[in-house]
């Protein structure tokens, strides 16, 4: 892990969580993030090759419903809350060029 | 003046049940009280007077009818993340505003049928991300006990509403200790159920894996009753569990014995750096549990300190896959650009605070190809090590007494600037979250400063009877949870 950290670059995992940071946010959060990143290194201490992972510590498997028709929720109060609608449809830039 | 919302759950019912007052005398003194304190306190962002007023005269009807249920007319604050149907949902974050929630979570219409009336909206750290409601972008909130302290998060609106008496309960979420801490700074009672016990539908998620909804309240009482109407299982929560659901209220013990309960104190617990107060404060509420005829074992949760590192590794990778939602195409605000991929960019950028974006990029850097294994990977496997260590902790007592935190509420200001200090102050509460089991809060002293003190009563799965017994013995038999702070 301390080899990895290193590499980490705040304005590029940004980019890829959809966020821009202002220059000031870049250097604040890259000290704040590496001291963080610094910190979990500890589990390094740990052994864990034979461990199972916990993704949720309370299992439950395969929950499934019927294939039954069951209310939605009301269009116009959904569409409502959309900054821009029209017709019934949220509306958005457009995505392809012709 | 009546003041009813000096009151709590319990004794409301029976006041209610005896004809000596109406669910809308309760709502009318609980928003006198809001019009006098809220201003110094801040725990409300939004409330409908008129909306409130309707629905306990709602309630005043169907117990007119003949209905009985403990919650009837009951007022309750709500954490501003869960979706009541009509009312904003704004999770104190700019990229919110304006939302208006189209449907009802299940703990809300969970507390419709019981008759509760659902009294406003209540601040909290954005996204629920932040242990002080400092992170909040649209109210600011202060410790009842000391303006100018923190009333912990993140659900601190709920907590400061309760302990300066403007609801009578509230509803809070607890992710790695947000229901628990916010009750210890402000001397109030707060539980975080099991995982799978309380549906999640319709609350905004933060980390899918450790979130619960939970009660925040005067006693440990009104917490069972509360606790009662919101568990269940619920087909829209595929993490839901079906069980049957104890009458928590009704199953606690009139005395306060507590003879032939074994209780577990963990080494590790008293952590570096812990308060010399709140040490003391626990160790003697640990004497008390033993005058009451508890056997005291000694029980160790080695794995324990790694909860930090664990919690802000799978927290944050779950967060950024949770908010990847907001990104200003269905709902809330939006900053236009020339593609889709500057909008969101641009909506983001804006719409949330600095804390919430440290922790999206967090979260996406663990995830990220070639880190996943160093970090994600690694995190899960040490938290089936933290959740081993309670299993075997629950072989030896029936239930563990800790600190909640390691110290007291503290200054406005004071860890804003250093996100790590505030992350390592949820040392105590975020193994629960991820072993997944419960734990309460609730009043054993205060420091020297006036601030409250908590203690933490874990429980093993699914033993919330257990947790709220120890609780009420330790309650009735103390007078902590008597004092109230002077607004």
């Amino acid at each position: 892990m301390s080899e990895t950290h290193d590499g980490m670059d705040v304005g590029y995992v940004a980019k890829l969580a959809c966020i821009d940071l202002t220059d000031e946010e870049k250097t604040l959060f890259q000290g704040q993030l590496d001291q963080v990143l610094h910190y979990v290194e500890q589990l390094n201490e740990l052994d864990v090759s034979e461990v199972e992972p916990t993704a949720h510590a309370i299992p439950v498997f395969n929950v499934l419903r019927k294939d039954e028709l069951g209310t939605s929720l009301n269009h116009d109060d959904v569409i409502a809350n959309a900054p821009s609608a029209a017709d019934g449809h949220v509306r958005v830039p457009k995505i392809i060029d012709q | 003046m009546a003041e009813l919302n000096k009151l709590t759950i319990a004794e409301l019912s029976e006041k209610l049940a005896a004809g000596d007052c109406t669910s809308v005398d309760i709502v009318n003194d609980v928003l006198a009280s809001i019009d006098a304190n809220d201003g110094n306190v801040g725990a409300y962002l939004t409330i409908d007077r008129e909306d409130a007023l309707e629905q306990a005269r709602v309630a005043d009807g169907r117990r007119a009818a003949g209905e009985k249920l403990p919650m009837l007319g009951i007022p309750v604050a709500i954490k501003d993340l869960l979706n009541v149907k009509g009312q904003p949902c704004t999770c104190s974050s700019k990229i919110l505003e304006g939302y208006v929630a189209p449907y009802d979570a299940t703990v809300i219409s969970k507390l419709r049928e019981a008759g509760a009336v659902l009294l406003g909206r209540v601040n909290m750290d954005e996204f629920a991300m932040g242990s002080s409601t400092e992170n909040a972008a649209l109210g600011k909130t202060s410790n009842p006990w000391n303006l100018d302290h923190v009333p912990g998060g993140s659900s601190g609106g709920s907590a400061a509403c309760v302990a300066a008496d403007e609801a009578i309960a509230s509803l809070g979420s607890d992710t790695g200790g947000s229901i628990r801490q916010p009750a210890a700074f402000c001397g109030c009672v707060g539980v975080k159920p099991t995982y799978g016990r309380v549906s999640r539908y319709g609350l905004t998620a933060f980390a899918s894996s450790l979130d619960q909804i939970g009660p925040l309240t005067k006693t440990v009482k009104d917490s069972a009753i509360l606790l009662e109407t919101l568990c269940g299982h619920d087909s829209m929560d595929s993490s839901s569990i079906e069980m049957e659901v104890p009458t928590f209220g009704k199953n606690l013990p009139s005395d306060t014995s507590l003879a032939g309960m074994k209780l577990g104190l963990p080494r590790e617990y008293f952590v570096e750096g812990m308060d010399p107060e709140v040490e003391k404060s626990v160790r003697d509420a640990v004497e008390h549990c033993k005058s009451l005829g508890a056997e005291i074992v000694d029980v160790s949760l080695p794995n324990a300190k790694y909860a930090i590192a664990v919690y802000y590794i799978i927290a944050t990778a779950e967060a950024s896959a949770n908010l990847a939602r907001f990104d200003g195409i269905r709902y809330g605000m939006r900053l236009d650009g020339k593609d889709p991929a500057e909008l969101y960019a641009k909506t983001r950028s804006a719409g949330f605070g600095q804390e919430v974006k440290r922790r999206i990029i967090l979260g996406t850097y663990v995830l990220s190809s070639g880190y996943y294994d160093a970090y994600y990977k690694k995190a899960q496997k040490v938290r089936t090590l933290i959740r081993d260590d309670f299993k075997e902790a629950f072989k030896e007592c029936d239930a563990i007494l800790a600190p909640v935190t390691p110290t007291p509420a503290y200054k406005k200001g004071d860890k804003t600037d250093d996100p790590l200090k505030m992350y390592l102050d949820d040392i105590l509460t975020t193994p629960i979250n991820l072993a997944g089991n419960c734990a309460l809060s609730l009043p054993c002293g205060f420091a020297s400063n006036g601030m409250p003190i908590g203690l933490q009563i874990i429980g093993d799965d699914f033993q919330e009877e257990t947790i709220l017994k120890v609780g009420h013995a330790y309650e009735q038999s103390t007078e902590w949870h008597k004092q109230r702070p002077s607004l």
